[in-house]
Order: C-alpha cells, then sequence, then structure tokens
C-alpha cells in the first residue's frame, strides 16, 4: 500500500466570460498542478469552461444542515426586503 | 437519539423525497440509504472503470484513423464517469482507497458484460450501439434520483452517452453495408452480445429483490422488465435498417401489446458470470489490480514531489 494517498480536490469551472465559477464536482491530485490538469481532463473535455478553480476539499468550510433553522429562517419574516412589501398607487409606472 | 426521534427524521426525510427535493451530503439520511447509494454508486463507477477494458483492447488496432479518435475519446469518457461517480460516492463518507479495495478484492459487484471478450473489430461495433444503448436507458432516469451529487453525475454521464451509442451503430453500418465477410462480423457481434445485453438490464421483475426502496429513493424509477422492453422495441428495427438479424427466434411483433415478444434469456448464464465464472472475470480484475499495484510507485513519487515543493516554497518565504 501506498504511504500517503492523493488529497481531495473541489473542482469551479467559469464556462464562459461573464459567467460566475460553478462548483462541478472533485478529484484527487497530488498536488494543485496536477489538480488543475486533472480538472481540465475530466471535467472540460467538451469545451465546457474557460475558467478552472481548484481548491482543497480540506479548505473549505461548510454550514451545517442542521444549523439551517438558525442559519436561514430568520430571513423568512423579513418581507419588508422585498419591493413587494411596499404599497404604491396603480398609476405610479416603472417603479 | 431515541428510537422514537430516528422514526420520526426517517419519516420527514421519505417525506422530501415524496416532494422531490434532493437530499445533499451533509442532509441526515437514514443508515440504510447511504449504505445502499454507496453500494449502488461505487459499482456503477466500478463498471465504467472495468467497461474501459475490453474496449482499450482494439484501440491501437482501430481500421482508420476516424475510429480511432471516436474509440479513444469514448473510452476517455468512460474513464470519467468512473470519477463523476466515485467522487460523488465519496461525498458519503467513503474513500476512493476503500471502493479500490472492494472492487479489486472482489467485494464489489461491476457491470457483467464486461467479462465477455472482444474478439474482432465488430465487437467495438456492437458494445457502442447495445452495450450503451442498454446502459443509457438504464441511466437516464437516474438523472433525476433523489441524492443531489448522484443526480448531477449522471446528467454529465449521458450528455455524453449519446455519441458512444452513435459511434457503435456508425461502425454496425458500416460493416453490415461492406463485404460479406464484413457483414458477418457484424452480425457474428450481435449474436454474441444481443442476448448479455438484454440480461444488462437486471434480473426479471420476479426475480429482482431491492425493488420497492429503490423506486421510493427514485434510484429505480421503471422495472427491469420495463427496460428491458423499452431496449428490445427501440433495437429491432435498428437492427433490421441495416439488414442485421436478431438471434432470437422467438422475436416477434406483437400488434395487440404494440411491443415485440421475445425468447427466454438464460439466466444460468448471467448467474454465472456474476459468480465469477464469466469467459474474462479473472482477465478483468488481473487488469485493474495489476495496474493499480504498478502504478504505486507513480503515485508515491507524485507524492513524493509535491511535498518537496511546498517545503522548499515554504523555506522561500520565511
Ligand atoms: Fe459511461
Ligand atoms: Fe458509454
Amino acid at each position: 500500500m501506498s504511504t500517503k494517498n492523493w488529497p481531495l480536490w473541489e473542482v469551479f469551472v467559469r464556462s464562459k466570460n461573464g459567467l460566475e465559477h460553478r462548483h462541478c464536482g472533485s478529484l484527487h491530485a497530488a498536488d494543485e498542478e496536477m489538480a488543475l490538469e486533472n480538472a481540465r481532463d475530466v471535467y472540460t473535455r467538451r469545451s465546457e469552461g474557460v475558467s478552472i478553480w481548484v481548491v482543497e476539499s480540506k479548505h473549505i468550510t461548510a454550514s451545517n444542515p442542521e444549523n439551517n433553522g438558525e442559519m436561514f429562517e430568520p430571513a423568512h419574516d423579513k418581507v419588508y426586503r422585498h419591493p413587494t412589501f411596499y404599497d404604491l398607487p396603480d398609476e405610479v409606472k416603472h417603479m | 437519539m431515541s428510537e422514537e426521534q430516528i422514526k420520526n427524521l426517517e419519516a420527514q426525510f421519505e417525506a422530501r423525497i415524496a416532494r422531490d427535493e434532493k437530499i445533499e451530503p451533509k442532509d441526515w439520511m437514514p443508515e440504510k440509504y447511504r449504505k445502499t447509494h454507496i453500494r449502488q454508486m461505487s459499482q456503477h463507477a466500478h463498471s465504467e472503470i472495468v467497461g474501459m477494458l475490453p474496449e482499450g483492447n482494439w484501440i491501437t488496432r482501430a481500421p482508420s484513423l476516424r475510429r480511432k479518435v471516436a474509440l479513444l475519446a469514448k473510452v476517455q469518457d468512460e474513464a470519467g464517469h468512473g470519477l463523476y461517480l466515485y467522487s460523488a460516492c465519496e461525498t458519503l463518507g467513503v474513500s476512493r482507497e476503500e471502493l479500490y479495495e472492494q472492487l479489486h478484492s472482489g467485494k464489489a459487484k461491476y457491470s457483467s458484460i464486461f467479462n465477455y471478450p472482444t474478439i474482432t473489430w465488430a465487437d467495438m461495433g456492437a458494445i457502442g450501439w447495445l452495450v450503451d444503448g442498454a446502459a443509457i436507458i438504464n441511466q437516464v432516469p437516474l438523472c433525476n434520483t433523489s441524492y443531489g451529487p448522484y443526480a448531477r453525475a449522471m446528467v454529465r454521464v449521458c450528455k455524453e452517452e449519446s455519441f458512444h451509442q452513435r459511434q457503435g451503430y456508425e461502425i454496425m453500418i458500416k460493416l453490415a453495408n461492406g463485404t460479406p465477410e464484413q457483414k458477418e462480423l457484424a452480425q457474428d457481434a450481435l449474436n454474441r452480445w444481443w442476448w448479455p445485453s438484454l440480461m444488462m438490464l437486471g434480473p426479471t421483475d420476479a426475480e429482482s429483490i431491492h425493488t420497492e426502496q429503490s423506486m421510493k429513493w427514485k434510484l429505480k424509477r421503471k422495472s427491469n422488465d420495463d427496460l428491458r422492453q423499452q431496449f428490445i422495441d427501440q433495437t429491432v428495427p435498428q437492427a433490421e435498417l441495416i439488414g442485421l438479424t436478431i438471434p432470437d427466434a422467438d422475436l416477434k411483433w406483437n400488434e395487440e401489446k404494440g411491443v415485440y415478444d421475445f425468447g427466454e434469456i438464460d439466466w444460468d448464464e448471467f448467474w454465472q458470470v456474476v459468480k465469477g465464472h464469466g469467459p474474462m472475470n479473472k482477465e478483468r480484475m488481473k487488469a485493474r489490480v495489476d495496474a493499480w499495484e504498478e502504478g504505486e510507485w507513480v503515485r508515491d513519487a507524485a507524492m513524493a514531489y509535491a511535498e518537496k515543493k511546498h517545503t522548499s516554497l515554504k523555506k522561500e518565504v520565511s
């Protein structure tokens, strides 16, 4: 058995300029250079991208779905953050 | 957690899936859901990886550059499919090494179809046309499966599969319209691959175990027999179109039902191959294990190089 396994990397691809990088999967590679090359071969074989980011998975901090209540629910009752909350006379156009 | 709390969580979980919500890696899930998904997704990944072997066998002997680039690209796609699926599987907390270990030790299964030999060039045609064809029928419903990472991987896989089937069928068209010897090659390949391809859709519904649970979790949307019928109905006209004969004396259009009736499948053969007694089981596993073991020094060297580079970088900084 190998002494050390290649770490896991997360891959983000920008499909064209003007769009954001999107997460598309993960892969194993010894270092960042190899991660980029593998990401190119695994995730952009049909011109799916113009730019790739790779980041070692262990560097990602994720929220925990178990805490979704305290994390995201406070936004639910803040309807005043949406334009539809405000009463306007019908005569007002384009606002 | 008390038993009651778990029951509660399970009910909520099933309700989410019934509402067509997706389950993501960090969500709570029943242990059985996790285990079933690891098993199915890793079997699927193993099939993609072992599936490269029968076709890889012909890359250097492809009859033209056009055929060679197509076959090379197809086999490379299958490697990609394996990687998408392994990484989706790893989101459930199993490591790549464990998955490989399960494959190499024979604990994990892969699709039996890859335990048949590829003895002529026409087999490249039959595999693309029939094996990828049957795989597509199995896979398309999985694009809507409940586990998010699996569904996303399947969307990518399915997008790439259709060229696989087309390049295979094109090989068959050319051979079927070629010299009598070429046509014979095509017919011979169809004869050998037809029945194993039907078996790819899985045991008959009466014999199939996990179906009900799998339907609930959207790991399955149609029964094996329905999928098989769909495959036969779509493939028979494609064979007729190029003048090849399906090797089934009982195959007949059923006017009343609007489907083809077909002959008995040799399930003994299927179970024999599943149990490891197919013509190529041992060779396939040996090729996999050899590739893994003989590649070990490369993996170690790459890791050592990466570590060395990082230490020297740190020194420069300090
Ligand atoms: Fe595939
Ligand atoms: Fe394929």
